[in-house]
């Protein structure tokens, strides 16, 4: 994990390492200030030696200069430091995230890599910085001040050797008991949010029930529990303060006592007594410093790990070496083809249980099931979202693995039947589907979809902006929106997967035609739970739990198959009796 | 309306506080003191460790550590007490602290509970949700580190200041010039960086964005080869938070250091004035008092540093303060409905009398005026007269509605997105309140009956299903919440749904977390059909799910909303022709206003929008 973590540093690495360098640089001159001072007490004041107080009081300005721009130094490097990891994490993140595979993006959910890309980096990014700063800051400034203690003077600096073990071990055991206690809180709080969540989304169940009252007692008791808990914790960390001051008060009283004594005997002056109370807060705060960011380190590891499995994550699908990159025709041919989402388990568990079918270049297929009948599942072995676990799939009569992976999405346009617009302008969406496309082949295209009729009506027309997930135009429209983008892709394959189930019965049939009339050379594949929108196909696909339960025309169909026999009847009497 | 200063959350929240905790409070404030004490006795006595006891022992010929022993002894015991007072102000602090947030919690939770539908139209749901999360949570930073801190910081200045003044004051004042050189650019300082931080927020609030929308699209991003170009766009919105993070974070970590030198560059400058002063015999200052009184100085010094650091926390607990005040101050729903439903038992005579027990009978129960009481049967009558509406003043959503629905009628309304069909349903559990006309209910005004109790007599099942964390029994109590579990099983047989409740793992003991993404949509609607099926009112409103499913499972959702329906006075809202055509009565409805009105064959032989709308030559969404 760490170094995953690490090899995202790159082009930062040279203020990853400046930042430490100054904060060693701030951390000498803070030693030797006080330092300065004793001398400047002793020599300068106490004996009324102005020349001294001048000299040395010139020095401290110098030592106090060159700590400030070093200290500002190691602030600068340590921020670009920190917030340039974090920008390198989220975008190898993101990229990573660009070559997931269909089946890698459905291990994970929205809200899921969003937490990985926003608050993990984020928590990431500030121990890093903790990391570059006071974990440097802490033991060198511990190292330091120790060292000038002990060259002042070593017997009586082995008070510190005490005090500093006294409290490294009880602050240890009080991040280290404290920590579980935290965790634990965390995921309650977690809890809590989602409640609230529930009640904030479901505000209106929760009213129409009056369930009010009883929604609050609920969140009472939770909010309750996370007092205790919460309690629980702090109490134990409180204790923090109270251990800090009593190994600072011990070592003070220690070193008045023993410093007297020496002297007593000539062996300390009053002025090194001094500094050495100085040094005492600069170890002691040190200490401090030190278990603060064990903790804040310790809870980082976790958010650590989630961002190195995104990164980490291989895809399942990569484009063959050397791939194809001229797609022929758009036949389509299934072959033996068996798949399964997931091979972890032994037992076989097919979507997709031996499909055989052909379909000629430029015919038009429908494909009629229920949920669950892997209609989309089929069809997404085409441009190879997925692969197939037996079998081949071939277009223009070679194995969809063979094929340059872009080239072959290029030329298979499908139509998500979870289809999504993006922000920005009508025309900024279609040009997903070709970003050189002329203003006139994309009214072009929107034609054909029956789109530009209402695209005309827009206040903006093509340049009307779209809101994020297409809020503001309506099913229907985005259906047609999404048919037009996927048409400027000029695709030899074009798979429409329950595209026009919000489209009336009227426009879904003109746009058949216009597809029979404008782009009679493409292969179109159409899956709908509207019968009327495919019984014109050229073939009839019904699938049934993965197996086909009947291929022919709709003539054909009508007589042979009862599943297709039912829906149609069905259909009959319901609201599309028109046409 | 509220016209509160935003800027008063921080005083309103510690003004509660202190309220609230009154004795932890004022003993916090003692126990502060007396730890800062020792503390401040510790230093001086450094002083005189060395003039009072040290340097006459030099001259002793046998040293006396006797004065030594006794000094140090009271020091110790000080010190003593002082770790005791830390110890106590922390953990009384916490009572308060924590106690204060758990208040604050369950005021904000149970006030939203109360607030009207409209609320939630106009903030967003991350918004509110923000407020439980981040605002509470700059709350608590500013009780347990921020609060205490200042506290210890500003008594530390105080006292040492006054040491320094009774001293020597020409020092002091120089000493003051230096702090005020320090506070003004620490302030400097933090105005930038909290500039910086807010654009951090900003664009924290756009990378988000944008990964949520490429996430939810990062199928069609697949289907489209737009890798690259997405990762071109992410570049540049993660490049500008990198230039805001890095700022912010830059000008946080400079202040320390600054504050820190400019004090070493304090203690020079005081040594070099006095050390002149004392040299040339000005004011009368002695060396001893210089050594004394630049050790004071190191502590004056510290406690700034330690403000300045504090001073974001506190800004940002006043934003959310102010926040968490806002949706506090916002005005509940009002309820001044004083009709009830109640239990009765029907007299020989036809009339009426109240009962406790559950005998079947419901009536609601109308005081008049002049003091006597009316029983009229509750039977799911509901009409709409000359009713005119808009969400606000200006825009009016729906024009002159009349209806009747008598009961056990079904009523549904036909119309296309924004037409105004699911106002219609608001309006009569009032979600929402009307500006002109009435709505009855069983011959009642609606406003005269009490919220609770006619919101209980509408049974609704929503087109987006919320479900709660919980079992999926729980989930269909939530209707009724003294049913027995026979009663739960009940309506989720009527409402269909027992059968694939009973195919899963744990059947109706199953929990359901994040709104039950582990179930499809259908068996979502199947759950709060059953739900509305367990509360078994005489009027319901369905609203039909627009997403698609399958045939079969529509079948079967169809068949239990059926059921579901009988003997029941309901309102349908349409998005698919083939259910409603059995209805009592359909309503088309164009721009709030009804359009046609009829059944299924007049509609039909009307030949006018239904007509159009069935026959597929316009789209209902």
């Amino acid at each position: 994990m760490v170094k995953t973590l690490m090899g995202q540093i790159k082009e930062y690495k040279i203020n990853t390492i400046k930042s430490p360098l100054y904060v060693i640089i701030e951390v000498i001159m803070e030693v030797l200030i006080p330092y300065l001072m004793s001398v400047l007490v002793d020599r300068g004041i106490e004996e009324g030696n102005m020349d001294i107080v001048w000299k040395i009081g010139g020095i401290m300005i110098v030592c106090a200069f060159i700590g400030l721009w070093a200290g500002a130094q190691s602030g600068k490097h340590s921020a670009i430091a920190s917030s340039g990891f974090a920008k390198n994490l989220r975008k190898a993140e993101y990229e990573n995230i660009q070559k997931f595979a269909f089946s890698n993006i459905d291990q994970y959910s929205t809200g899921g890599l969003i937490t990985r890309m926003m608050t993990d980096v984020t928590n990431v990014q500030m121990a890093f910085q903790m990391i570059i700063r006071i974990c440097v800051r802490a033991p060198f400034m511990l190292v330091a001040a120790l060292g000038m203690c002990f060259f002042i003077n070593f017997r009586l600096s082995l008070v510190f050797v005490g005090v500093i073990i006294f409290l490294g071990i009880a602050l240890f055991a009080v991040s280290f008991i404290v920590h579980p206690v935290f965790e634990k809180m965390f995921r309650k709080y977690d809890a809590l949010n989602a409640s609230v969540q529930e009640n904030i989304s479901g505000i209106r169940v929760v009213k129409a029930y009056v369930r009010g009252k009883f929604e609050t007692n609920k969140f009472h008791k939770e909010s309750e529990d996370i007092y205790n808990i919460q309690m629980k914790a702090e109490k134990i960390l409180i204790l923090n303060m109270p251990l800090m001051q009593m190994s600072m008060y011990g070592a003070i009283l220690m070193i008045s006592w023993f410093g007297a004594h020496m002297i007593v005997g000539s062996s300390l002056t009053t002025g090194e007594l001094m500094s050495l109370f100085t040094y005492t807060a600069n170890i002691l705060m040190s200490l401090m410093m030190f278990s603060m960011v064990f903790i804040m380190v310790v809870m980082s590891i976790a958010s650590g790990e989630r961002i190195a499995q995104v990164i980490n994550q291989k895809s399942d699908l990569v484009s063959p070496e050397n791939g194809i990159k001229e797609i022929k025709n758009g036949q389509i041919d299934f072959e033996d083809v068996y798949f399964e989402y997931t091979n972890i388990q032994d037992e076989a568990n097919y979507v997709l249980d031996n499909i055989d079918l052909h379909i000629p270049s430029g015919s038009t297929l429908g494909i009629l099931g229920a949920t669950g009948s892997a209609k989309s599942s089929l069809v997404q072995l085409i441009p190879r979202l997925y692969d197939v676990t037996g079998g081949s799939v071939k277009v223009a009569g070679i194995d969809v693995r063979d094929y340059d992976l872009e080239s072959l999405r290029n030329s298979v346009a499908m139509v998500l039947q979870k289809n999504v617009l993006f922000s920005g302008t009508i025309k900024e969406n279609m040009r997903w589907g070709n970003p050189n496309a002329t203003d006139e082949e994309i009214e072009e295209v929107c034609k054909l979809a029956q789109a530009d009729e209402f695209i005309q009506k827009m206040p903006d027309k093509y340049d009307t902006y779209i809101e994020q997930g297409g809020t503001n135009v309506s099913g229907g429209q985005r259906q047609r929106l999404c048919i037009a983008r996927a048409l400027l892709k000029k695709p030899k394959i074009l798979i429409l997967d329950d595209s026009t189930s919000a489209v009336d019965t009227k426009t879904d049939a003109l746009i058949r035609q216009a597809f029979m009339e404008k782009i009679p050379d493409t292969t179109r594949i159409i899956i709908s739970q509207r019968v009327s929108s495919i019984q014109d196909s050229d073939q009839i696909l019904v699938l049934d739990e993965g197996r086909i339960s009947g291929l022919g025309t709709h003539e054909e169909l009508l007589e042979s198959n009862k599943l297709y026999r039912e829906t149609f009847m069905e259909q009959q009497k319901g609201g599309s009796l028109s046409e | 309306m509220n016209n509160q200063k935003p800027t008063n959350g921080l005083g309103r929240i510690l003004k509660t506080t202190i309220k609230n905790y009154k004795l932890a409070c004022f003993f916090i404030l003692i126990f502060i003191l007396i730890s800062c004490f020792a503390n401040v006795y510790g230093s001086t006595f450094l002083k005189d460790l060395i003039d009072v006891y040290i340097v006459p022992m030099l001259a002793q010929e046998e040293a006396d550590f006797g004065p030594l022993i006794q000094a140090l002894l009271t020091l110790a015991s000080i010190y003593i007490l002082g770790i005791l007072c830390t110890y106590l102000y922390n953990r009384i602090l916490l009572n308060v602290a924590l106690g204060t947030l758990r208040d604050t919690r369950d005021r904000l939770f149970e006030h939203m509970e109360t607030l009207p539908i409209g609320y939630f139209d106009t903030h967003s749901h991350g918004d509110i949700m923000s407020i439980y999360t981040n605002d509470t949570d700059t709350l608590r930073q500013l009780l347990t580190m921020a609060a205490p801190q200042l506290i210890v910081s500003v008594v530390t200045m105080i006292s040492v200041l006054i040491s320094m003044l009774l001293l020597d004051i020409p020092l002091t004042l120089v000493a003051i010039i230096i702090a005020i050189i320090m506070v003004i650019s620490s302030k400097f300082i933090t105005t930038r960086s909290a500039r910086y931080f807010r654009a951090q927020q900003e664009d924290l609030g756009k990378v988000n964005g944008f990964i949520e929308e490429m996430v939810e699209g990062s199928k069609v991003i697949k289907v489209f080869c737009h890798e690259e170009q997405s990762v071109k766009d992410f570049d540049k919105v993660n490049e500008q938070l990198f230039h805001a993070s890095a700022n912010a974070n830059m000008f946080a970590n400079i202040l320390m250091p600054i504050i820190g030198n400019l004090g070493y560059l304090s203690y020079v400058i005081t040594a070099l004035v006095g050390s002149m002063m004392a040299v040339h015999g000005i004011g009368g200052l002695t060396l001893g008092t210089i050594a004394a009184f630049l050790q004071l100085n190191r502590s004056f010094n510290t406690p700034i540093g330690q403000i300045s650091q504090q001073v974001n926390s506190v800004v940002m607990a006043g934003a959310g303060a102010s926040r968490i005040y806002a949706l506090l101050d916002s005005p509940s729903e009002v309820d001044d409905g004083k009709v009830t439903l109640t239990c009765v038992e029907v007299n020989e005579d036809g009339s009426y009398t109240e009962t406790d027990k559950n005998t079947g009978h419901w009536c609601w129960k109308h005081p008049r005026q002049d003091g006597t009481v009316d029983y009229v049967p509750w039977k799911g009558d509901v009409r709409f007269h000359n009713v005119v509406f808009g969400y606000n003043e200006k825009k009016t959503i729906l024009h002159d509605i009349n209806l009747f629905a008598k009961p056990g009628e079904k009523i549904a309304f036909v119309g296309a997105t924004g037409a105004g069909k699911t106002t219609i349903t608001n309006l009569i559990n009032r979600f929402y309140d009307i500006q002109q006309g009435s709505i009855t209910y069983d011959g009642i005004d609606v406003k005269l009956i009490k919220k609770d109790d006619l919101r209980h007599s509408l049974g609704i099942v929503l087109q987006d299903t919320n479900l709660f964390t919980g079992t999926i029994m729980d989930n269909i109590r939530y209707g009724k919440l003294d049913a027995t579990d026979d009663e739960c099983i009940k309506a989720a047989k009527l409402a269909n749904a027992h059968e694939f409740i009973k195919h899963l793992d744990h059947g109706y003991q199953t929990m359901i977390t994040g709104s039950g993404t582990s179930l499809s949509q259908g068996q979502k609607q199947l759950l709060s059909i059953a739900r509305a099926a367990v509360a078994n009112p005489p009027v319901l409103i369905l609203d039909e799910a627009t997403s698609s499913i399958d045939t079969h499972t529509e079948r079967i959702v169809q068949d239990g909303m059926d059921k579901l329906m009988q003997g029941r006075t309901v309102f349908v809202i349409a998005h698919r022709l083939s259910t409603i055509q059995n209805s009592d009565a359909i309503m088309v409805l164009e721009n709030g206003r009804i359009i046609e009105r009829g059944n299924h064959d007049e509609l039909i032989k009307q030949k006018g929008t239904y007509y159009q709308l069935y026959t597929g030559a316009f789209e209902l969404e």
